[in-house]
């Protein structure tokens, strides 16, 4: 068997006397797909900031392409490939939305100790930049003011920097959360043909979407996974419909 | 990729005519002409007050590097300024008083005490760097003090302005002026590149979402460190000016006050603008000269002009030459 993309470990996350990651141990394989669901405060967020090195974890251990990066901060691992989209928009809403993108590229391929040159002119960080937001359809959109987008748009853009990064994995927090269901179509259809390039986490609400894409699915109560399977054996297992899909298919 | 996108990802924003042109221009174009006018109209004193306004508005500039580009307000950068002083004078003391050395000493200790200070108070955020940066900037000031044989509490007067290679460059007054205007459009321009440049995209990126910075993989405090270096050898490069211009160094020049007219001259003139921080000391400086003529207690009618200025000069005064210009054409 090949060795996991991603390897969490006993990990282990409480806040004062709430336990929101209790003894996780999951496996992520290259170029799979992973989607992890379960009912609000399940503690999905929690484990996707701990994987991208936000919030550190009590216990347990995180390997990433065969290294442990527990300790290492969220720019260490985001300069090893590890990238992330984030539930509640993070942007810079005051630069324009090619910015945005250019600056994954610069902290991606280049010195950013450079003082004099002006980097909005760029184009070696401009064009990997531009090729990003057409790629998550928003090219359109490249000399707006991040902040000026749509909730859809603003969703797309959190995409085109986590891709500006060529992740080798991208974790993927909601990336369907308040949109617009032919947006949502659109995010679904740009997911599936990334698929295979990358290896992406999926945490995610919309259970259309994550049938959709899902390689495998991880069930999360509570902070403990319930189960991990392929998506038909997930979606007929009675524990999960108990706990969680029997509200959701509904 | 078509052409037109390519076109589109390199095409440059253009520069807004008033702003970034046609008001720096202006700015420095009455520095310039400053002289001539004092000359003309016989009022000598003129001459020193320009050249004060340009010394403190390097510091401004540099301050607002950090307060407008940084979102790291600095209660501390009248100690960069007395740095830059004291190491003027004390090597003046020693005999040693020219200005192919002092001015590197003075900028390089600067920064050097702004490297060894940056490190620990850039680990606080918010109020918590507002007030480590101050216990600094009060450390350098209680060390100046008790440097007695250097004046401690009185100061200390230097003998003679520097030299240039042993050329008396500074030592007439309008010399000294055109040279600090050299080093006010220097430190302007050098700024003005800084913030647009791949640096300063970074330093304003991460004042804007530092989460953001750290998960695209930039170690956001490592580029906040570098911009508080520069700053501070800014703010040297102006107690350099200051030491040459009054012949004289004082704790005073470092006092937690001084560095709080500082800010005031910032937000005055309009955060995060460059422009705002010259125009706001000048602005702060002309309004001491003009109220402290009219009465002893000048400060009673300045600050309540202050507090006006800030609740109906958004912007600062900045936000009001734009929102003229914008008014005059439309």
């Amino acid at each position: 068997m090949a060795e996991p993309m991603l390897h969490l470990e006993g990990l282990r996350k409480s806040f004062g006397s709430l336990i929101v990651t209790d003894d996780v141990t999951l496996d992520v394989m290259p170029g799979e797909m992973h989607a992890i669901i379960g009912p609000n405060g399940a503690g999905k967020t929690t484990l996707i900031n701990q994987i991208s090195g936000l919030t550190a974890p009590d216990e347990g251990r995180i390997l990433f392409a065969g290294n442990d990066v527990t300790a290492l901060p969220p720019e260490a691992r985001a300069l090893r490939g590890l990238s992330r989209s984030f539930q509640i928009t993070s942007i810079l809403p005051g630069f324009p939305v090619i910015e945005n993108v250019a600056l994954a590229v610069q902290a991606r391929t280049g010195s950013s100790l450079r003082f004099v040159r002006r980097a909005a002119d760029e184009a070696t960080l401009n064009v990997p930049a531009m090729a990003a937001l057409e790629q998550t359809g928003i090219a359109d959109r490249a000399h707006a003011r991040a902040g000026e987008l749509s909730h859809g748009e603003k969703r797309a853009l959190e995409l085109a920097i986590a891709l500006a990064m060529k992740p080798t994995l991208l974790l993927l927090d909601e990336p369907m959360a308040g949109i617009g269901r032919e947006e949502a179509e659109g995010q679904v259809e740009l997911l599936l043909r990334l698929k295979g390039q990358l290896t992406m986490v999926l945490v995610e609400h919309d259970m259309a979407a994550v049938f959709a894409l899902a390689d495998r699915i991880s069930v999360l109560i509570r902070g403990q996974v319930l189960t991990t399977g392929l998506p038909a054996d997930v979606r007929a297992d009675p524990q999960v419909v108990a706990a969680y899909l029997g509200e959701q298919m509904e | 990729m078509t052409a037109a996108t390519l076109a589109a990802a390199s095409r440059s924003r253009l520069l807004r005519p008033t702003r970034d042109v046609a008001l720096p221009l202006l700015i420095f174009l009455m520095f310039a002409l400053l002289p001539l006018f004092a000359w003309l109209t016989a009022q000598q004193y003129l001459l020193d007050l320009g050249a004060r306004m340009m010394v403190f508005a390097v510091a401004a500039v540099a301050l607002d590097l950090l307060v407008g580009y940084g979102g790291l307000i600095s209660f501390g950068h009248a100690g960069f300024i007395g740095l830059g002083a004291y190491a003027v004078g004390i090597l003046s003391a020693q005999g040693i008083d020219d200005a192919l050395v002092s001015l590197p000493v003075a900028i390089a200790v600067s920064m050097l005490f702004a490297w060894l200070t940056g490190i620990v108070c850039l680990r606080t955020k918010g109020v918590y760097f507002i007030m480590i940066t101050l216990a600094f900037g009060q450390m350098v000031y209680f060390i100046a003090t008790s440097l007695a044989p250097y004046g401690g509490d009185n100061g200390l007067t230097i003998a003679a302005r520097n030299t240039v290679a042993g050329w008396k460059l500074l030592k007439s007054d309008r010399a000294f002026y055109y040279v600090a205007l050299i080093c006010l459009l220097a430190t302007y321009l050098l700024c003005r590149a800084l913030v647009v440049s791949r640096f300063g995209r970074v330093l304003r990126g991460s004042r804007e979402n530092a989460t953001r910075m750290a998960t695209i993989g930039f170690t956001v405090r490592r580029f906040q460190l570098v911009a508080y270096v520069i700053s501070g050898g800014f703010g040297g490069l102006s107690g350099f000016l200051l030491a040459n211009s009054t012949e004289f160094v004082s704790p005073a020049y470092m006092s937690w006050q001084q560095s709080g007219e500082l800010i005031v001259m910032v937000i005055l003139g309009g955060v995060g603008t460059l422009d705002g921080a010259i125009l706001g000391t000048v602005a702060y400086l002309v309004a001491e000269e003009w109220l402290s003529g009219l009465t002893e207690n000048w400060q009673v009618i300045f600050g309540p002009l202050l507090v006006l200025a800030v609740l109906f000069a958004r912007g600062g005064l900045i936000g009001l030459v734009s929102r003229f210009w914008r008014f005059g054409h439309g």
